[in-house]
């Protein structure tokens, strides 16, 4: 069957196994073909090629909870389990989970194997700080818990270690607490990047910020903006929303999406929203999750998909590296139509998580040949500012830049040589990096 | 318990289409009494149920091959739930046509299990649904009852035996204020079909369980889910004959 990312670029001719227990799971492993490469899958939401191999074990039916225990905060569910469908559970009995990332309609095990980053990461950090622990399915069969404190390299391999060190079985999560399913919004527009980057910082102690870009502005408009800061509101109302949404039901022609129509989008955008009245209040879903409301609209791209370009640079540099960026993508006359500046905080200690204390941005673009020689000079840029990529969004980067990115990967790699030394784990994006124990590819080579 | 609430009886409920029905109801706190062969699923599907909102979850370990326990089952269920609103019956296997053609022991295993074994359970069933006065009983079957095909008769055969003892169970337990619902879904992405090839006439579990909670409710006879494959079938049952046993599928 073809699968791929949410990108919709690359694909791969896979088989899929859905284990339904742990048992399913170690028989499955038992009885793999130690030839094919096999990567564990969940909701298939990251956008690049880290979810995609010639076999692939879907998540799809380890979709159990185990335990909530609303008095602590804390809930235990099997990897396959969704953000959506634990805030169903846990918002009306007031509690949150503390990082979401912008859908909520990943996995739990993709999640944590992502280490996925929300709004509030200058505050409050990555999803595995609030991991209380995990268990893992080894190649071996054999079922580890590790945590912060116990098997802790296996632990800070796995966050972040896009699905490379096993298969997620079980998380248990702490969540935190909410007196509404509303958020308090502020927006503020910047006339370019300075005055954003001064908000973001004036702003630090807001709980929630993200800010929308203008990516085709330039010159004296260069990184105009809005910041849409949150609060979560306390009027007690705890209700779910009967969430209204749409689908995109096919691709729709790639051409429609092109720099005139994303300078049209992008500038009616800004101006229809700077006077400022985004001050209002919104439930959680519309606040965190605008685009789950329109099912499959990665296919708004045509049928060849689309990138993603997430990286992050240190504070120091960030301004100068953000509009070299800025000014490349605009000078090749590539339009990004969803741009998104965020203010990271600290670093974690996972050897493979993106975040670090600087500013991430992200945009997207339609695939096509041409784009990935701009890409590649993106790297450039970015390497040249002390940065690094988002690997969940990642479906291009070459071996070298990610090595340069990511200096921890050979800590990384110690520990995956002791747990999967045989490569049962292997993604199309860790060959690519070189994250295989065998030299890029040899053995694994169709 | 809010009105909504319900004492639902539910056998082979590790099946997938049975394991998101049972959150349906369990979102809408009825309490759950489950049935199936695997204790270490029932378990985990039991701690599911409770976190997603039932007050109540027990089960029985079972293989519903051994048909002398049945009697002990549904009445192990009614203590428990003090009474049932609804029982649902989803197990059943998919056969191997090819062996079971060759072999009348595996046939007869697979009728036992997918037609037999329901019938023997809807026995017990009706007992205590006729001394309550009310409830609905409701069976999942098969567009594969429908007609024979080629490919899959042994399966269909056991699947067209239940929904032809359905039809009549129906009339009988009209007077007792007791409903019958047939479910016949098309196919079904669960992990029982996990070999097969996917295409647009595939549902999901979880699109078949909004199906059969509202058939109960509005208390339909035969469902077709979705509701494509009635059309479907329709057309399957009135091609002739003569030029049906000519067609391999």
């Amino acid at each position: 069957m073809e699968i791929h990312g949410w990108g919709r670029y690359p694909t791969v001719n896979a088989d899929i196994d859905e284990p339904v227990d742990a048992l399913s799971l170690s028989q499955l492993l038992q009885v793999q073909d130690q030839q094919q490469p096999v990567i564990p899958r969940g909701a298939g939401r990251s956008y690049g090629d880290s979810a995609l191999a010639e076999r692939v074990i879907s998540s799809r039916f380890l979709d159990h909870f185990v335990k909530f225990d609303d008095a602590a905060g804390e809930i235990v569910c099997a990897s396959g389990v969704t953000l959506e469908q634990i805030l169903q559970i846990s918002v009306p009995k007031g509690w949150f989970l503390p990082v979401v990332p912008g859908t909520r309609f990943v996995t739990v095990g993709g999640a944590i194997a992502s280490d996925v980053h929300g709004k509030n990461h200058h505050l409050d950090g990555c999803f595995s700080e609030f991991v209380k622990s995990i268990r893992v399915m080894l190649a071996s069969g054999e079922t580890v818990q590790c945590s912060h404190t116990r098997q802790k390299n296996l632990f800070r391999a796995t966050c972040g270690g896009m699905g490379l060190t096993g298969v997620i079985l079980q998380a248990t999560l702490k969540l935190s607490r909410i007196e509404s399913a509303f958020i308090k919004q502020t927006a503020l527009p910047a006339a370019n990047l300075d005055e954003i980057f001064t908000l973001f910082e004036e702003n630090a102690h807001s709980k929630y910020s993200v800010a929308w870009l203008d990516c085709l502005a330039k010159g004296k408009n260069l990184g105009r903006s809005l910041l849409y800061l949150g609060e979560h509101a306390t009027d007690n109302n705890l209700e779910l929303q009967d969430s209204f949404s749409v689908s995109v039901p096919f691709h729709s022609p790639g051409f429609l999406l092109n720099k005139y129509s994303i300078g049209v989008f992008n500038s009616g955008y800004f101006n229809l929203n700077k006077r400022g009245n985004g001050d209002k209040q919104l439930h959680y879903e519309n606040y965190f999750f605008p685009l789950d409301r329109i099912h499959h609209w990665n296919r708004l791209y045509g049928r060849k998909g689309f990138l993603q370009y997430q990286f992050v640079i240190p504070t120091e540099t960030a301004k100068e590296g953000i509009s070299c960026v800025l000014r490349e993508v605009s000078s090749k006359g590539k339009g990004s139509f969803l741009t998104v500046l965020k203010k990271m905080g600290q670093q974690n200690k996972n050897f493979l998580s993106f975040p670090l204390d600087g500013y991430t941005l992200a945009l997207d673009f339609k695939y096509e040949q041409s784009l990935l020689p701009l890409l590649d000079r993106l790297d450039e840029i970015v390497l040249a500012h002390d940065g690094k990529f988002y690997l969940a969004k990642d479906a291009r980067m070459n071996e070298q830049t990610f090595k340069q990115a990511y200096p921890e990967w050979e800590k990384f790699m110690k520990v995956r040589n002791q747990v999967d030394p045989d490569d049962r784990f292997t993604s199309l994006q860790a060959r690519r990096l070189g994250l295989v124990s065998a030299p890029n590819g040899d053995r694994h080579v169709q | 318990m809010s009105s909504e609430a319900k004492k639902v009886f539910i056998v082979g409920a590790t099946s997938a289409i049975a394991k998101e029905t049972a959150r349906v109801y369990a979102r809408r706190g009825c309490d759950l009494y489950l049935v199936a062969r695997n204790e270490n699923q029932l378990k985990s599907l039991t701690d599911d149920l409770k976190v997603r909102g039932a007050p109540r979850v027990s089960y029985s370990v079972a293989d519903l091959n051994h048909f002398n326990q049945h009697a002990q089952l549904v009445s192990q269920a009614a203590e428990f739930l003090q009474g049932l609103d609804i029982a649902l019956i989803c197990h059943g296997s998919l056969p191997d046509q090819q062996a079971s053609e060759k072999s009348f022991e595996l046939a007869q295993h697979e009728i036992n299990t997918n037609g037999l074994s329901v019938i023997s359970m809807l026995t017990e069933l009706a007992e205590v649904f006729i001394n309550q006065r009310q409830g609905t009983i409701a069976v999942i079957t098969s567009v594969a009852g429908d007609r024979g095909r080629q490919s899959n008769y042994v399966y269909g055969s056991a699947k067209a035996m239940v929904s032809t003892y359905l039809q009549g169970l129906r009339g009988r337990l009209l007077p007792f204020n007791v409903h019958v619902v047939d479910i016949r879904p098309g196919f079904v992405d669960s992990p029982m079909t996990a070999r097969f090839k996917k295409g647009p006439l595939w549902s999901s579990p979880i699109k078949i369980a909004g199906i059969i909670v509202k058939s109960i409710e509005r208390k339909r006879h035969t469902v077709y889910a979705p509701f494509y494959w009635g059309i479907i079938m329709f057309a399957v049952r009135i091609i002739p004959e003569f030029l049906f046993k000519r067609i391999k599928f």
